[in-house]
């Protein structure tokens, strides 16, 4: 019996597939290899499959993490090019390995935000924006659980920043808390649109590109 | 992806299914593609990816060379508005082009309640509704599916309509087009060519005369066209195509599993059922390439539930031996194997019982009719003491949660009859007392009513579907009589079904009230949440029609029906000879106990049944 991480992307068409639905998707991705994986004791027995960090829909992510346990003893050598002959579009297995590292050590999320202007980037939407989102607070207004809306301050949760403007779109490069708690990047856009309304982008883009450690190196 | 369908889908509920990309969707290098066909279902994707024949036509075409099928589906009313506002014609999943530059657009259509979304696709794709407005050769609209028996009431909107099953036919059809396009025929030139195929009708090839009672005077075949239309059949199950590889959605559908289909046709014959007579005659799977087939499809999609489908899977002559060939694999791998539409009858529930470890999903019959008298009128051969018995082994193994379905207002139906429904209800709950292991976790007992809807095809075409204050009133006689606690009685609005006999039967001027119907809002007119029968009667007004002339009005043996010149080989003599016995109140073998001549045996050359 052996622990099991597998790095994989999720773009394209795939983004659209709720957390739930990817689950299944696994599921039945792991059957098509005949990959025996450790069920759940109980009367409806599942695999256990673990998703470090879910992933909301419609963001794209070259850098999640499902963590499972197989019956025999594997290293996962091979795997993910095996997995990659079933996967829906959009899908890719980077990688398979042997955890060393427990996702509570996942702590920061490398991401890209890109703030789409149809109209053309405003003038000096970029330093504007950098200028707001380097301030000592950033409150927002988020839906908590009990579905009332609570002001909460991102700016702890951001741990670096850059923007550059490229034609149509600002890419904002951002550093933010992975878990406990962590921060959607999709907030920076409500941060935007909260604190400098008129330099709210008709359309917004997430995408994670690297997972963490604490200080900032590669989480594996 | 599509830019601005990049913008829409955060805005809608479960976008996964509006963009397709699932495991094993087809793609082709549009370099080699010769015809491309947009296959429409007029649903939402959860149920027409959930739908077999959808399934098997897809890999059909799909196997062809330089042919490439695509899919579409019935946008969700929240999808729609955003499609409109932000100008995005309906697009196939596969490559994302509009339906309408596509040179086929073929709908599967199982069921009347769905032509409203059939002409809202159609203009969601920037088609012109009318035929007669499509001049140039493609697109090329044409339907399929058991509602085109009588594709009359959309006879305006397609150019031709498929009868019977596809596998053979609707290649022969795409090949011709192929050789049109080639040899750029007029769209006239195809469609009398087309209509040399057997089992291709071309609705425009006939000229529909009424009488002054608005009964139909003449149907007048043009240009070649034949005056009957056979229905296509598959012959030997073991050599048609069964897709072992099939797409795999990444968002749940309906029925998220492996449907292995056992057989074609039902030997019953039940004198209400549309199935039963126009997929005749039986034509069975051997369990040897069933098995191999399951396996296959179970590997290759990582399904863990596989479903036996049939009309009536339990009358599969090798069914245990099939369900022991399955087994094996199942239980190593974790799959459950599972029975739908289950006869009462103790073979069946033995089989039940042995097949569900574990937990216990509920169980459903269909008894049809409260009494024996008026089952076998509608030649539901099940009796009382079948059901009970089924009952019982259900109680004692476990079972809580039993369905019981009937119909009301069938032919011949008395007040008698509806109590008859109560009784059961009643009886199923005695036995439940004495019989039930496990009496803690209490019993949920479902008894739902349908109001009947005569449909083409049947003993019961020329029934008058009973009024609505009448249905109404026997619901309510129903309701009272149905005294038991732990019985829930529901019934089924009569408003849809009213609708659902008007279109069943009707003749193509029906075709200006679905426009007018659609143009007021209708578009997914089977979901109860969007028909509004008031738009429907108000549609009909403006055109001058009266709906009761379609559902409510009792016709005479020598009327011509719109649908004369359909034949799914049952001869309407047999038909009428059916309906003879049901008001008799007389019962008919079984097709398997002893041939009654219904006139299917055609398609076998001879015999349905041979040794
Ligand atoms: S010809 Fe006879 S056996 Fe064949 S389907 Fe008809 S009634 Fe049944």
């Amino acid at each position: 019996m052996g622990k099991l991480r597998l790095r994989f992307a999720k773009e394209g068409r795939a983004v659209y597939i709720s957390h739930l639905d990817l689950l299944r998707t696994f599921q039945r991705v792991f059957l098509r290899e005949g990959l025996v994986v450790r069920h759940s004791q109980g009367f409806h027995p599942h695999p256990i499959l673990s998703f470090a960090l879910p992933l909301s829909v419609g963001q794209s992510s070259i850098c999640e993490l499902l963590d499972f346990e197989v019956e025999e003893a594997l290293d996962g050598q091979g795997m993910a090019e095996a997995l990659n002959r079933y996967m829906p579009e959009g899908i890719r297995a980077l990688e398979c390995y042997v955890p060393v590292r427990p996702v509570r050590e996942l702590a920061k999320l490398s991401c890209e935000v890109d703030f789409l202007y149809d109209a053309g980037v405003p003038d000096n939407a970029g330093e504007q924006i950098a200028e707001l989102l380097a301030r000592e607070s950033v409150m927002i207004q988020k839906r908590t659980k009990r579905k009332t809306l609570a002001d909460i301050d991102i700016r702890p949760l951001l741990h670096s920043l850059k923007v550059t403007e490229e034609p149509g779109f600002l890419r904002l490069n951002a550093v933010v808390s992975a878990q406990n708690p962590g921060m959607n990047p999709a907030l920076l856009a409500a941060a935007v649109e909260r604190h400098a309304p008129t330099l709210k982008a008709d359309f917004v883009r997430v995408r994670r590109l690297e997972t963490l450690d604490e200080s900032g190196g590669i989480f594996r | 992806m599509d830019k601005r369908l990049e913008r829409i889908l955060p805005q809608v509920q479960k976008p996964a299914r509006y963009v397709g990309g699932e495991y094993n969707e087809v793609h082709k290098d549009p370099k080699n593609v010769e015809v491309r066909f947009a296959f429409c279902f007029p649903d939402t994707y959860e149920i027409g990816m959930s739908n077999l024949g959808y399934r098997i036509l897809y890999g059909v075409l799909n196997e062809m060379p330089g042919v490439w099928c695509q899919r579409a589906f019935a946008p969700w009313p929240d999808m729609e508005a955003e499609m409109r506002s932000a100008q995005i014609p309906l697009c196939a999943l596969e490559s994302g082009e509009p339906i309408g530059d596509f040179d086929i657009v073929g709908f599967s259509i199982g069921y009347e309640m769905a032509y409203t979304a059939v002409l809202n696709m159609l203009d969601l794709g920037g088609i012109p509704l009318r035929a007669e407005k499509r001049p140039s050769l493609t697109p090329l609209v044409i339907a399929g599916g058991t509602a085109m028996y009588n594709a009359e009431p959309i006879a305006d909107f397609i150019d031709l309509a498929l009868i019977g099953e596809g596998e053979e036919l609707l290649p022969e059809l795409v090949n011709l087009l192929r050789r049109a396009k080639k040899e750029n025929w007029s769209k006239p030139q195809f469609l009398r060519s087309a209509a040399q195929t057997e089992g291709v009708y071309v609705p425009s090839l006939y000229d529909v005369a009424y009488k002054e009672d608005g009964t139909i005077q003449s149907i007048t075949p043009q240009d070649g066209a034949p005056s009957k239309v056979y229905k296509r059949v598959v012959h030997d199950m073991d050599k048609s195509y069964f897709p072992a590889k099939t797409i795999v959605p990444s968002t749940e559908i309906v029925h998220d599993r492996v449907t292995l289909e056992l057989f074609r046709g039902c030997i019953r014959g039940c004198r209400f059922c549309q199935a039963g007579y126009v997929y005749r005659p039986v034509r069975c799977r051997s369990k040897e390439q069933l098995v191999q087939q399951g396996e296959e499809a179970l590997r290759d999609s990582g399904y863990q539930e596989v479903t036996l489908s049939s009309l009536s899977t339990s009358d599969y002559p090798e069914l245990t031996a099939l369900c022991d060939g399955l087994e094996k694999y199942c239980s190593q791998n974790h799959v459950n194997l599972s029975l739908p539409s289950l006869r009462a009858d103790n073979f069946s529930m033995e089989l039940m019982q042995r097949l569900q470890k574990g937990r216990k999903a509920g169980l459903t019959f269909a008894p049809e009719a409260g009494t024996q008298r008026l089952r076998d009128a509608i030649n539901k051969n099940v009796t009382e003491e079948d059901l009970t018995n089924s009952l019982r082994t259900a109680f004692s193994g476990g079972w809580s949660a039993v369905k019981l379905y009937f119909m009301l207002g069938l032919p011949t139906e008395t007040d008698e009859d509806v109590l008859g429904i109560a009784e059961i209800a009643n009886h199923a709950v005695h036995t439940w007392r004495e019989y039930a292991s496990n009496k803690n976790r209490g019993l949920r007992l479902t008894v739902s009513t349908s109001w009947f809807v005569p449909k083409p095809f049947t003993a019961f075409q020329w029934e008058a579907q009973i009024p609505l204050e009448e249905y109404e009133r026997r619901v309510k006689l129903l309701r009272e009589a149905m005294t038991a606690k732990a019985v829930t009685y529901n019934w089924h609005d009569g408003d849809t079904s009213f609708i659902e006999a008007v279109l069943a039967r009707g003749d193509r001027r029906i075709g200006k009230v679905l426009e007018a119907v659609s143009r007021k809002g209708s578009c997914l007119d089977a979901w109860s949440d969007y028909f509004d029968l008031n738009r429907w009667l108000e549609a009909f007004s403006e055109c001058g029609l009266d709906p009761a002339f379609y559902a409510s009005r009792q016709r005479e043996k020598d009327e011509i029906l719109p649908w004369s010149v359909i034949s799914c080989f049952v001869s309407d003599e047999y038909l009428w000879r059916q309906r003879e016995l049901a008001y008799q109140s007389k019962a008919t073998p079984d097709c398997r106990t002893a041939c009654s001549g219904c006139g299917a045996n055609v398609v076998e050359g001879g015999e349905c049944y041979h040794g």
